[in-house]
């Protein structure tokens, strides 16, 4: 997939988190649409999966450690043919498998359920780990947000992830700044985030998070490290891509109404027209 | 009495993951710096490359084994019980037990019989903590015997597990050739009529010996060994019930939320029926030698003995 078709995907993804969170009245839109370009990327550019079998013993593994963006992850594994992109509509409806937070259980292509902070990444440690083990050629990927890296547990897998080497993880940080009481330096900062998980014996990328050459070239680089797991600092906007969610901690977890759905679906159809000018 | 041989159900547990890591290739073990103690120290020296030491973070280790476990591996956690149901109670919450991973965690150092580090390190609510999680099974072994033959249970069960082992040499009581171990089975120790004492762990052979004793005061009295509490062996608790009339539980843990609740939730709503419940009575432990303890706190057999009487004459 070229640069220009992963921006017109990143703009479908879109318009399946706004239309999973208006019609759950309910949800997290901000985070999701910052990290919209890194679902598309991994997702049609990156992870070994296949949809026709989401439980393949060799696929790479992706855990959404910021469970909470499971609007962006399900938008995602529904363009990439999980399942049909109109059960996005259902997305925290009763009985639904569009749970609020992913749940293996019931989704395809969901491989850790997660949503209470700092627990995901952990996971993904023990899923690196078992692949060093068996000298298995699968990876793993999971993603941070940058308020969640705020909890201890983040940083306990981390110590352990360096320790082991797991040159087989790569871990994201959705890094927008904003997190629900506000902005992260703030509530409390987490900076210098890349000298953390430098310190941590991480290999450390930072790159704009909404810029699909920078992204492309970290994830290129990861795979290319050898003997330590690789931390990418995604620099991001929270909201990205309907105007009035961008850098507003207000719409961390709000669903828009009516109106303010229908303003951001015919923003997002406008640059979604604009790409297919390109 | 003549001498019975005694041993930790810690050591047992160490053992068991050593003959079950030559039996099946699939079995990890996760230490979090208590290797020693654990004894998964066993296992490390026969197969360090499948032996994780996760170091003193306890709540990562549950995760890290929960991502071992979607790949198909069969994950031993093993801390002392504060930690592995107390501080990381969330993650075997929401990283084991809401995805229904194939976890199992090796509990040790379990109740006050921890003795001289004290109430900080004794955990008297770890059954309480992880009964209440939906799908956890829940095995408290009563001897050497027993502790083994749970390990190989808990791996032959697709599902998370938590198992409860004690720092405290404790006598072999099940070493008969007719022993065999079934999950969500409690076993029938010796028959009654009078009364039924359903214990677990720790103070199960302390109750034969009250059983032996009230025998000579005339008192016919059952005794049940639950050795798994989740899921809870409920037609056998009834039916003691339904015989003896009077039921009394016994446990190295809280009397709320343990054993003694899980019976009386059953009882409650089946077959109405007195219970007294013994066990740690709601307050913290403190520092001591184990035995010392076990005394203080009422569950050696002449405190469980004079308790008992008192509650079948009282009725």
């Amino acid at each position: 997939m070229n640069k220009l078709q992963l921006e017109q995907t990143a703009n479908e993804v879109r318009k399946g988190i706004i239309t999973a969170v208006f019609n759950a009245k309910s949800g997290h839109p901000g985070g999701s649409l910052s990290a919209a370009d890194i679902f598309t990327y991994l997702y049609f550019a990156e992870l070994n999966i296949d949809p026709d079998n989401p439980r393949k013993v060799d696929r790479d593994r992706f855990v959404l450690s910021k469970g909470h963006n499971s609007p962006g992850y399900y938008a995602a594994l529904a363009n990439r043919g999980f399942f049909p992109v109109e059960d996005l509509k259902t997305f925290r409806h009763t009985g639904s498998y569009l749970q609020g937070h992913p749940d293996m259980k019931g989704t395809p292509g969901v491989d850790m359920s997660s949503g209470s902070l700092g627990q995901g990444i952990s996971a993904a440690v023990g899923m690196a780990i078992s692949a060093q083990l068996d000298k298995a050629s699968f990876r793993v990927y999971t993603l941070l947000g940058d308020g969640e890296i705020q909890e201890g547990q983040v940083w306990e897998a981390s110590m352990l992830a360096g320790h082991k080497k797991l040159d087989n993880l790569v871990v994201i940080v959705d890094n927008n700044n904003l997190q629900i009481d506000g902005a992260i330096t703030e509530v409390n900062s987490p900076y210098p985030i890349d000298k953390k998980f430098e310190a941590f014996n991480f290999h450390v990328i930072n790159i704009n998070g909404n810029d699909f050459d920078e992204i492309d070239a970290a994830f290129k680089k990861a795979k290319e490290v050898k003997g330590k797991p690789t931390a990418i600092i995604a620099k991001t906007v929270k909201g990205k891509g309907v105007s009035f969610m961008e850098n507003k901690a207000a719409w961390h977890g709000t669903a828009p109404n009516e109106a303010q759905y229908q303003e951001a679906m015919a923003e997002l159809e406008k640059a979604g027209g604009l790409l297919c000018q390109k | 009495m003549s001498e019975v041989k005694k041993i930790a159900t810690r050591e047992s547990y160490g053992k068991a993951l050593a003959q079950l890591g030559e039996k099946y290739d699939d079995i990890m073990v996760l230490d979090a710096d208590l290797a020693a103690a654990t004894k998964t120290s066993v296992f490390k020296n026969v197969y360090p490359e499948r032996f994780v030491n996760c170091g003193i973070a306890e709540c990562n280790m549950v995760g890290v084994a929960a991502g071992l476990a979607t790949t198909g591996k069969v994950p031993f956690v093993s801390t002392f019980a504060m930690f592995a149901a107390g501080r990381a109670f969330e993650q075997v919450r929401n990283s084991v037990g809401y995805p229904k991973l194939n976890v199992k965690i090796g509990a040790t150092h379990a109740g006050i019989s921890v003795g001289e580090d004290g109430a900080s390190h004794q955990c008297n609510e770890d059954i309480a903590l992880m009964r209440i999680i939906p799908g956890m099974v829940v095995i408290s072994p009563a001897d050497d015997i027993e502790a083994k033959a749970a390990v190989q249970a808990a791996y032959d069960h697709v599902g998370p597990v938590y198992m409860r082992f004690g720092r405290l040499p404790v006598p072999v009581i099940n070493d008969r050739p007719d022993y065999k171990f079934e999950l969500g089975k409690g076993v029938v120790l010796r028959e009654g009529k009078d009364v039924t004492i359903v214990s677990t762990g720790l103070p199960v052979a302390n109750c034969l010996e009250v059983a032996e004793r009230l025998a000579k005061d005339g008192v016919a009295a059952k005794v049940i060994n639950m050795h798994t509490i989740k899921p809870l062996d409920q037609e056998l608790v009834i039916a003691a019930a339904r015989e003896t009339g009077k039921v009394v539980t016994v446990e190295e843990h809280s009397v709320i939320g343990g054993l003694g609740s899980a019976v009386c939730d059953v009882l409650a709503e089946h077959f109405p029926t007195k219970v007294l419940k013994i066990g740690i009575n709601d307050v913290f432990g403190e520092s001591g030698p184990a035995v010392e303890l076990v005394k203080k706190y009422g569950l050696d057999t002449d405190s469980l003995y004079e308790k008992i009487k008192g509650f079948l004459f009282e009725i």
